[in-house]
């Protein structure tokens, strides 16, 4: 009796705001905009019984979804995000492994302070950190003024508004997810396996090459999904930094619904982002599993 | 000992001044007399003077505030039930689905947590405000929770509880007596994690809210759409200043309770 009552509660809760909203996009991206409220049509209405639920069902359609490949801005906004995620997940690795490496061969007592240094930025607001970086990268912000300044360039560089702006805010909000697994991974390796490497012969490199790289790779794997699978659908970035050039699914769904209140499309939209979700999620799910199966042996 | 070699200590600097870099500006700029970034026009607190005056902005805080403390709170009640039902529960029907639908908010773009919700509390013909906030945040965060206090349970000795069973405990005792104060630093941080997680949020708050409830990140998003202002740098400085002091807080107070154990610990051994 009480653990039915436990399990009930969560489950209950999860089904009602989880479960079934999904099922409403789901069910509203099959239908077609109507002017009415809410906007869309058919509704289900019960009261006519059997019949109007037969009449509710035929009237589903992929229309939507039809016109998303037929509207070249769609297609173009799933490729640009993806290019977009995948690209600024390799930066931050570029960015994120020297930096987990240095903390992981600290010494001992600086550990503990630099590991809460990569965290602390995670508990201040996403919405500042990217904001922060408005001041920086505007034709008048700091960068282009100490470039100046210095006189590295002569005319200011156009990053804010522009995809590479995108770019920066991604690696910048998102480096803790790529550190903290690479440095778990680091740190527990065995370090007199590269003195054995270089023992028999390798150099410095090679031995980076050869043993430490493949060690890290858990790690490394899984903070690239932990970057790309966010960045994949992020709106707050694209729509603070990117300007009307940069085109994200997000920031297209968030225009669709707010903007052009087409609440059909801006379902099948959100449909499609997940069924491209998907894949990265059950290869991040895998790898998880395979880690964990090798730490229990 | 260790030393930082030439090449960590390089990687860790350059590392580390690009991720503090923008907040230290941040902080820099919100003292600026002079409304534009470049311009050093003297140090002034005024913008710190017009935020406070700024009434939008107050009740802003205390919406999100508000919403804040009941979904965390409400999050950590409904995350600890359904870690115990993952953990301990055994198997039931429909379990994959439960711990399908525990997993995959925290994946989820916020863009379509954001849309569902809405399209749902429009379906039944909910009022939105602060009320369908909190019902939003409370889904997403209590699965963050579970999975906090989960890795808990699972690591910690089950023999414990059966032996204060065994003792004459009814579950409910066992639980409140042996398990909760166990687990009670995972659930303490699922609740940070949870009220943080709401702080921060802009998307499925601005999904979900209505005319009656603007939420502090739906206020600054909507003022620094248009470029960089003085007055979101001085609320910017405060966040961090508040961020700041409650993470060094909470690790001193860690600190402190795990060498205040190694002694008890030892103590014990000595007795034994």
């Amino acid at each position: 009796m009480r653990r039915a009552f436990l399990i009930a509660v969560p489950y209950i809760w999860l089904l009602l705001l989880f479960l079934v909203p999904f099922l409403i996009v789901l069910k509203i991206s099959l239908s077609d905009v109507a002017l009415a409220r809410p906007p869309y049509m058919p509704q289900l209405d019960l009261s006519t019984g059997w019949d109007g639920i037969k009449a509710f069902f035929s009237e589903l359609d992929f229309e939507n979804f039809v016109f998303l490949t037929t509207d070249s801005l769609y297609w173009k906004s799933y490729l640009s995000s993806v290019k977009i995620a995948g690209l600024s997940t390799l930066i931050t690795l570029c960015v994120g492994y020297p930096l987990a490496y240095g903390m992981a061969r600290a010494p001992d007592e600086w550990r503990p302070t630099l590991l809460m240094l990569v965290i602390l930025p995670f508990w201040t607001s996403f919405l500042i950190r990217v904001y922060s970086w408005m001041g920086i990268l505007s034709t008048e912000g700091v960068l282009n003024s100490f470039l100046l300044w210095t006189g590295i360039i002569d005319e200011p560089l156009m990053i804010m508004n522009t995809p590479r702006a995108v770019y920066v805010g991604i690696v910048y909000t998102y480096l803790p997810f790529m550190v903290l697994p690479i440095y778990s991974a680091l740190e527990k390796m065995d370090e007199s396996l590269i003195e054995a490497a270089e023992d028999l012969g390798c150099s410095k490199l090679a031995a980076f090459w050869l043993v430490t790289w493949p060690l890290s790779k858990n790690g490394i794997i899984a903070g690239c999904f932990l970057v790309f699978i966010p960045a994949l659908g992020e709106f707050v970035i694209p729509s603070l930094l990117g300007g009307s050039e940069t085109l994200m699914i997000g920031k297209v769904l968030w225009e669709e619904f707010f903007n052009n209140r087409d609440w059909p499309v801006a379902s099948a939209v959100a449909v499609i982002l997940l069924l491209i979700l998907i894949i990265p999620i059950v290869l991040f799910q895998r790898n998880e599993q395979k880690a964990r199966e090798a730490e229990g042996q | 000992m260790r030393r930082f070699s030439w090449f960590n200590a390089t990687s860790l600097t350059i590392g580390f001044a690009f991720l503090y870099l923008p907040m230290v500006l941040l902080v820099i700029y919100s003292f600026n007399e002079s409304r534009l970034v470049t311009v050093w026009a003297g140090f002034s607190t005024k913008w710190y003077g017009e935020l406070l005056r700024d009434e939008a902005f107050l009740d802003a805080a205390w919406v999100t505030l508000k919403v804040g403390v009941f979904s965390s709170t409400l999050a950590t009640l409904l995350g600890t039930m359904a870690a115990y039902v993952l953990v301990r529960a055994g198997r039931f029907h429909g379990r994959t689905l439960f711990s399908g639908m525990i997993y995959a908010p925290l994946v989820m773009p916020e863009v379509i947590t954001g849309l569902s919700l809405l399209l749902l509390f429009i379906g039944i013909g909910l009022d939105r405000g602060v009320f369908t906030i909190v019902l939003a945040h409370t889904t997403f965060s209590m699965c963050y929770v579970s999975v906090v206090v989960s890795s808990r349970l699972t690591s910690f000795d089950r023999s414990l509880e059966e032996a204060a069973l065994d003792l004459g405990c009814s579950p409910f005792e066992a639980f409140r007596l042996v398990t909760l104060p166990i687990i009670a630093p995972a659930v303490i941080s699922g609740w940070l994690l949870a009220f943080t997680l709401s702080l921060d949020d802009l998307v499925i708050a601005s999904f979900t809210t209505g005319p009656s409830a603007t939420t502090l990140p739906i206020k600054i998003f909507s003022a620094v759409r248009l470029g960089v202002s003085p007055q979101i740098n001085a609320l910017s400085t405060i966040l961090i200043g508040i961020v700041t002091v409650g993470v060094i807080t909470a690790s001193v107070i860690t600190k402190r309770a795990a060498v205040a154990q190694a002694r008890d610990e030892q103590a014990a051994a000595r007795t034994e």
